[in-house]
């Protein structure tokens, strides 16, 4: 499924769309990390929790839980909290 | 007692003459700068900035093979991670695996790291172990140069030290931190480790287990604080003589200490500073070649706590014998009006001869003394904050 990377991230990717694979929103994490070693970590701490200025949606849904399903069509964004200065 | 008496430097054996080039690598809250140095350090060539954006709490040279550069990062949106370069910052790759805590078991809160706060390499002897210090506190090592790095000793599990960590909002501002990770040189099984908060601790099995080393230690006064407890004790920044291993240094929140070991009990040579400018501040330098001289960077802790240079007269104190008494270094340094924070880990001294000492502002200038503080020129200006500056011969 596609995945659309946010401009922090994409020193990993190259690009800001990815293409990955799974059947519940960790997994396609993980196959994220599988073709993009360390992008993982970025976002997910080592409790498996999202970190505080990430935000995941699937088809337009903020996503809260890793364990959601997803089908091949789905679509997912993963956003950087704009906060700072 | 304070004095300006001035002890002409010494060269003595075993330093470095100026001939090796030094390398200044500034880390700062929006990257980091590597500045490098003539021979005389009087020329600085600027490199960066390295990681425009991310969030730099140290970057540190490997002693042991001159090239290897160890960067501890994180952004303001994405989790912490450790960069590694093998060519003095020409190049950068990420740690196969960043420290992290254990996963909690099923229905426990588990940590997370939220940065890298603290990197020391292992003895000369053990090639590739480094130790990090992180917020949250914990304690980790890598045997592989820093590519990979696993939880080290009990600390960051044990429910004693977890009681004294506190939580997030027992710490300091930016978060609770484990840093002033010191491995004797003599033996690669004696550790030292400092908490803000939670005290100092000592292990001399190779972290199995831990002794508290805290006796003498002022806590905050006026709030009933038991200064037996590691949990009041906010040590800021431990430093090890080089030349004297059994001499250790500290700045904590409640003053400036010495503690000759084996005693286990601090004195508190702050004591003799002037009294109008007091002994609190958060780096510690020492020399490395006379255990009896250090460096401090005095600021203001009283009402509210500015954290600034006393009377915007910014100075750096040194003694020359053991804390006895103190002269104050502030030839060059701005005369009036200038509030300046150092963090613990922004002041720092060469090794070559006389000392070169370096020390980095929040408000982002990059100052040094060429003669152990006698005098003082602005190195760089208009940095981001800057969190650490780490001086290497090259």
């Amino acid at each position: 499924m596609k995945v659309l990377i946010p401009s922090a991230l994409r020193s990993y990717t190259e690009r800001g769309e990815a293409e990955a694979a799974g059947a519940t929103l960790a997994a396609v994490l993980l196959d994220l990390e599988h073709q993009y070693p360390g992008i993982h970590f970025r976002m997910i701490d080592e409790q498996d929790r999202i970190r505080r200025h990430i935000r995941i949606f699937v088809n337009g849904e903020q996503a809260r839980d890793l364990t959601q399903a997803l089908r091949a069509t789905d679509e997912v964004i993963i956003v950087q909290a704009l906060s700072g200065g | 007692m304070a004095s300006r008496s001035r002890k002409p430097a010494v060269r003595r054996p075993g330093a470095r003459s100026g001939a090796r080039r030094t390398l200044l690598l500034v880390a700062t809250r929006k990257g980091a700068w590597l500045y490098h140095g003539d021979g005389a350090r009087k020329t600085w060539r600027a490199d960066g900035p390295h990681f425009l954006g991310h969030v730099i709490s140290q970057v540190v040279l490997d002693p042991r093979d001159g090239r290897t550069l160890l960067a501890a990062a994180k952004t303001g949106h994405l989790g912490p991670t450790i960069f590694r370069s093998t060519d003095l910052g020409r190049t950068w790759k990420e740690a196969a695996r960043p420290p992290a805590f254990a996963k909690a078991a099923d229905g426990k809160e588990g940590r997370a790291v939220d940065h890298t706060f603290w990197l020391t390499p292992g003895r000369a002897a053990d090639r590739d172990v480094w130790y990090a210090g992180t917020s949250p506190q914990g304690l980790f090592r890598s045997g592989d140069g820093g590519v990979s790095w696993e939880p080290f000793s009990i600390i960051n599990d044990d429910p004693q030290f977890r009681e004294w960590m506190g939580t997030v909002q027992d710490g300091t501002p930016d978060g609770p931190k484990l840093h002033s990770i010191i491995v004797d040189p003599r033996d690669s099984r004696h550790f030292y480790i400092a908490m803000s908060g939670g005290g100092v601790h000592e292990s001399s099995d190779g972290g199995r287990t831990w002794k508290t080393l805290i006796k003498g230690l002022d806590v905050v006064e006026g709030f009933g604080f038991d200064a037996s407890k590691p949990t009041f004790h906010d040590p800021h920044c431990v430093r090890i003589c080089p030349s004297n291993p059994d001499r250790l240094y500290q700045q904590n929140h409640c003053g400036i200490y010495r503690l000759d070991r084996p005693s286990d009990t601090w004195v508190r040579i702050g004591r003799n500073m002037p009294k109008p400018v007091g002994d609190i501040g958060f780096p510690l330098v020492v020399h490395p070649r006379d255990a009896d001289t250090a460096w401090v960077f005095p600021m203001d802790g009283a009402t509210v706590w500015p954290r600034t240079s006393p009377e915007g007269k910014p100075a750096v104190y040194a003694t020359r014998n053991g804390g006895k008494s103190w002269q104050r270094l502030d030839a060059g340094l701005p005369a009036k009006q200038g509030w300046w924070t150092v963090k613990r880990q922004a002041m720092c001294a060469d090794d070559a001869d006389p000392v070169g000492l370096y020390f980095g502002t929040t408000s982002g200038e990059l100052w040094m003394s060429r003669d152990e503080g006698r005098r003082w020129t602005c190195i760089a200006r208009h940095l981001p904050e800057i969190y650490a500056v780490e001086a290497a011969g090259l």
